[in-house]
């Protein structure tokens, strides 16, 4: 079984010379973006609690966008999505995108509304 | 055995057999099956979580204050870092686990048991860190009093700090006789876990004290729960007041809504169980490493197939960490 890995993170910004030391890599990279996802959930600048990006306030998206990065590296390098082939990256990945887009999107909307009507008592939209 | 099978004229074209579809090996790529379908369980446990949480959303718990707890410090409010320690645990592990199957390609036995091994350790202090999370969430800290419409009502001083309800209640003696099998009708027993206090206890020990305040589960405009004035409080308490709550279980939570409270239980311990399956796992592969299972095979592919399981119980927990702790 031949295992080439593929050395490059970043888009090739950054090449590894071992596949052991791109692990360790993307270990300190993982734990980099732990620590300020926690440094900000404990400290909560006001800068971003006050400001508001579509409907959520901006912190959230911060942490949401962190966790995506996350998740990416652990699903490409660790678990070496990275090289395989791109049919099975794109049938894994995209079954998510379309289906959780659309379960969050549904869910949430729903969940609005019924706090909508909890809180003044009166149907906003018929659907 | 020339006779027995049919020649079809594909061999060695695309249909003929022996193609790996995807260029991955059955195993591996049923292990991606597994892990796309429970993903999408976990997607729906968590997109569950946010239709409950926009339902309330002016009255959900903060995370911050629900899980303070580090072992060893008792009452000293440390929110956050326990968990944080349990996720750097969990990404180490992935990384012991992807040193593993590195190994494994390189058929270096001693390294993979090596790896294998502080895996098994990292999620084994994952799962009991966990239990004892729940241990301490079930527990409670400062105690609440449920109102007639389900709502939960938290006590503060009037500097703001939370008071716990055995430094104000007060004590009234009362007989309490055990509700026995021979005395009732058969299917009978008692209703649930008493509270250290009652709620007629609880009322009494709040009246005498003026200091003590109400706060509701309300988000105001700054987004902390709502303070009462004492009038209010007063009457919030002893108008709305039903029972007193401590800790949290599936059906009361001192800490807000139950739901909370049940999501909780449901997500984690649903991550949980597959830690410890994937603990489990673990050790299964890690002595058949041992004993030269995979050496004789001439490959180490199960190895990466519990690798990949493991990485993705790892990046579960990603999800869980920020739907749960950090929003």
């Amino acid at each position: 079984m031949a295992h080439e890995h593929k050395l490059a993170i970043f888009r090739g910004l950054l090449k590894f010379k071992s596949n052991i030391q791109k692990i360790w890599g993307v270990f300190a990279f993982l734990s980099i973006i732990t620590i300020v996802e926690v440094y900000l959930g404990i400290t909560k600048p006001e800068y971003l609690t006050e400001t508001r990006w579509f409907a959520m306030k901006a912190i959230n998206w911060v942490f949401i966008i962190l966790t995506l990065v996350k998740a990416y590296y652990i699903t490409w390098d660790f678990m070496h999505m990275r090289d395989e082939l791109k049919s099975l990256r794109r049938s894994v990945v995209w079954t998510f995108v379309f289906l959780i887009c659309y379960l969050i999107l549904i869910l949430l909307i729903e969940g609005d509304y019924i706090y909508d009507i909890y809180k003044s008592n009166y149907v906003k939209f018929d659907f | 055995m020339e006779t027995t099978v049919a020649k079809t004229g594909t061999e060695g074209k695309t249909w003929g057999g022996g193609n790996r579809p995807l260029n991955a090996s059955y195993g591996k790529m049923m292990m991606w099956f597994f892990i796309v379908s429970d993903a999408l369980t976990f997607s729906g446990f968590i997109a569950s979580y946010g239709f409950s949480r926009f339902k309330f959303i002016d009255a959900w718990p903060i995370a911050d204050e629900v899980f303070t707890h580090v072992p060893f410090l008792h009452g000293v409010p440390a929110p956050m870092y326990y968990v944080a320690f349990m996720t750097f645990i969990l990404i180490f592990s992935s990384v012991t686990m992807v040193l593993a199957v590195d190994a494994g390609h390189k058929m270096q036995k001693n390294k993979v048991i090596i790896y294998m091994f502080f895996t098994i350790i990292g999620g084994a202090i994952f799962v009991g860190s966990q239990a004892w999370e729940w241990a301490t969430f079930i527990k409670g800290d400062y105690g609440a009093v449920e109102t007639k419409g389900g709502k939960i009502i938290q006590f503060l001083d009037t500097d703001g700090k939370r008071v716990a309800l055995k430094d104000f209640a007060i004590a009234i003696p009362s007989e309490r006789a055990t509700h026995e099998r021979k005395n009732g009708v058969w299917y009978d027993t008692e209703a649930e876990t008493q509270t250290t206090f009652t709620y007629e206890e609880v009322k009494k020990g709040f009246l005498a004290h003026d200091n003590l305040l109400v706060r509701t589960q309300y988000l105001d405009e700054n987004g902390e729960p709502t303070v009462l004035s004492r009038d209010a409080s007063v009457d919030k308490l002893v108008n709305d007041g039903k029972l007193v709550v401590e800790g949290a279980n599936l059906k009361h939570n001192e800490y807000g809504h139950p739901l909370f409270a049940d999501f909780f239980f449901f997500i984690t311990g649903f991550h949980g169980f597959h830690v410890f399956s994937g603990v489990l796992i673990n050790i299964i592969v890690f002595f058949n490493v041992i004993i030269g299972t995979y050496e004789r095979r001439g490959h180490y592919e199960m190895v990466e197939k519990v690798g990949l399981y493991w990485h993705f119980v790892d990046l579960v927990w990603v999800f869980v960490f920020t739907f749960f702790y950090l929003v």
